[in-house]
């Protein structure tokens, strides 16, 4: 039954990718000035999270900078190729893939259409025409780490993971080193929705999952798992606890039980870059974006303003001093592979 | 202890397999009736679609639940059409089903909410707590009396197993086959609609999640009976809370069991329970066929 599940899920994607590719070729305006292609991953610009924020980068360019913009949104990770190539084949200025799934397709395409430059989030692609840009998630979650810990008073906190993929897991590890500073007994649960695409994509598994965490006492879960997020939002309102969301401020989805939220600004680097772009100051290879240039960062406003003390605050900006002194070395998932 | 039991296994069990068990119902009787039924996975997507929709419409989650089976059912009649009325093929029809059910929730929800496939959040007034568990056990209670005990369970048995003895008592095959399609499309919606309004609280995108064919699977290894694929059901809602339980669980001492052994779980447990402990399973002799 599985295989049919498969074989069909293919199917779907196939006939959807053809038709958002005609889409995408149907509806490019004649004369614009700059066009920038945007190609989403499949949880889209609705995720709420990390592709919500490259949306909102494109669109306060669109308004800021007067630039044209399209936005697709693959159906599956067998699309990204197809998706960028038809931006190339229509002369799109600039094309902007979001996501390390995108890694393969970017390198190839790049090879393919050597005068066309590229944008590249969460990936590095090591080639002349693009730009890659990487985040410090380890830095981020170790802030928000930090934050968990100061508010577990039972020394317990969890954390749940989308896709089981390095990536994820450099969220875990600077998210656990960030709570065993503040103390160093904490215990961390962790788990992961799964180890294919649907783990993106899957709340009321997480829902369970956070349930479970809670249950077994931890009083903050840090959630990096997409739309399926949302299920552990759902969780910690039913539970009266608190969770940590990430990419996006998504302290507004449940507002007093969201403690804080890990920021990636993909916002800011896609803005950033299509403004050097417009400048004629735009420069491929690999642009890092860590505490330091608050290219991660925690979430503070009016939703979470009475969960964050100043006394949290005051805590949280001097870890963030250190780390940027190299005071603190926060152990990073992909160096920690490397050595293995 | 049996209080702690209840809590941490029983029910959480029982939440996971819900929309199971409402689909495998709905795919049971349909296959039963004696048409193939694969379409289940698209029919959950709609249902949970339209229920997300529905809900915080109303502020009735009652409603919305209704209202998803409603449009499992109407999807439904589009497979009935195909299969029963234009005689095409099941299996090629149910995949089209689901491709297109698919594509119906960005379809609805850009033009509703300008995004694409996920709905607003519900609010938590309008939410489920514990109904759809109590009514999934009415469900499964008068799904198997129905079966065993009804004329109307009989002749849609009939239809599938000897539709020729059911033709010559004077009974429209065609009608009951109708009945059992559009019960799988209600059943079906009605699960989509617990997994979006009672185990989270939007849509996401393909939030089914493969589910559908899941509860195939369960029918098939019920042998086609409501009890035994009820059961089916709990058993994969079972295995899927091992695989959450497990998870960095530390098993003899040593280093905590990778998270992708405890994946596989479900699906090897049931590898292992369809070649050991079901022995062979027996389809209604009238399936797929339409003469």
């Amino acid at each position: 039954m599985k295989s049919n599940s498969i074989s069909s899920l293919r199917f779907g994607t196939v006939g959807f990718a053809s038709v958002l590719i005609l889409s995408v070729l149907a509806s490019v305006p004649a004369f614009a000035e700059l066009k920038i292609g945007l190609v989403l991953e499949r949880s889209g610009k609705d995720d709420k999270s990390f592709n919500a924020s490259a949306y909102q980068g494109v669109k306060r360019a669109e308004k800021e900078l007067g630039v044209t913009t399209k936005t697709v949104e693959a159906p599956d990770n067998s699309a990204y190729e197809s998706l960028q190539r038809a931006f190339a084949e229509k002369k799109f200025d600039l094309i902007i893939a979001v996501g390390f799934h995108q890694l393969e397709a970017v390198k190839k395409n790049a090879a393919r259409f050597p005068d066309q430059k590229f944008l590249l989030v969460d990936e590095d692609a090591k080639a002349p025409n693009v730009r890659s840009v990487m985040f410090e998630e380890h830095e981020g979650s170790y802030l928000v780490g930090a934050l968990a810990a100061l508010h577990a008073k039972g020394g317990k906190i969890g954390f749940i993971g989308g896709m089981d993929v390095p990536l994820i897991r450099r969220f875990e590890m600077g998210y656990v080193a960030g709570a065993k500073k503040i103390n160093p007994k904490a215990e961390v649960f962790s788990n992961y929705l799964g180890v294919t695409g649907e783990a993106w994509n899957n709340p009321p598994k997480a829902k369970e999952l956070a349930l479970d965490q809670y249950t077994r006492g931890a009083e903050v879960i840090f959630v990096a798992a997409g739309n399926s997020g949302l299920g552990v939002f759902d969780a910690a309102a039913e539970k009266q606890k608190l969770a940590i969301g990430v990419d996006s401020n998504q302290n507004w989805i449940k507002p007093g039980f969201i403690l804080s939220s890990m920021l990636k600004r993909v916002d800011e680097s896609v803005f950033d870059s299509i403004k050097m772009f417009k400048d004629g100051k735009f420069t491929t290879g690999l642009i890092r974006y860590g505490v330091k240039s608050k290219g991660v960062d925690y979430a503070l406003d009016e939703n979470n303003a009475k969960l964050v003390t100043a006394a949290d605050k005051k805590t949280l900006e001097e870890l963030r001093a250190d780390i940027i002194k190299g005071k603190i070395k926060v152990p990073d998932y992909y160096l920690v592979q490397k050595r293995k | 202890m049996l209080e702690a039991f209840f809590s941490s296994w029983v029910l959480p069990t029982l939440r996971v397999s819900t929309p199971l068990i409402f689909a495998a119902l709905g795919g049971l009787w349909c296959e039963r009736s004696g048409v193939v039924q694969i379409g289940l996975e698209g029919f959950m997507l709609v249902g949970a679609f339209f229920a997300a929709v529905a809900t915080p419409y109303f502020s009735n989650p009652y409603l919305g639940l209704f209202i998803g089976g409603l449009a499992g059912m109407i999807l439904s009649l589009l497979y009935g059409v195909t299969v029963l009325k234009l005689r095409a093929n099941q299996i090629v029809s149910g995949t089209a089903i689901n491709l297109f059910a698919l594509g119906i929730p960005p379809f609805l929800s850009k033009i509703w909410f300008d995004s694409t496939g996920s709905t607003p959040p519900i609010p938590s007034e309008s939410q489920f707590h514990s109904a759809p568990l109590v009514i999934m056990v009415f469900t499964v209670v008068g799904s198997a009396l129905i079966y065993h005990y009804s004329k109307i369970g009989m002749r849609l048995r009939f239809a599938g197993e000897h539709p020729k003895a059911l033709e010559s008592a004077g009974v429209s095959v065609s009608w009951k086959r109708w009945q059992g399609v559009m019960m799988s499309g209600f059943l079906s919606g009605i699960a989509g609609g617990t997994l979006s309004t009672y185990l989270s609280s939007s849509f996401t995108r393909n939030m089914s999640a493969g589910r559908g064919f899941i509860a195939l699977a369960a029918v098939i290894l019920g042998k086609w009976k409501p009890i035994p694929t009820v059961l089916a059901c709990i058993l994969f809602g079972l295995t899927e809370q091992l695989q959450i339980r497990l998870q960095g669980v530390v098993l003899w001492g040593v280093e905590p069991v990778p998270v992708q052994w405890i994946q596989i779980l479900p699906y090897l447990i049931t590898l292992l329970v369809l070649a050991f402990a079901v022995g062979r399973s027996f389809a209604p002799k009238g399936l797929g066929q339409i003469e």
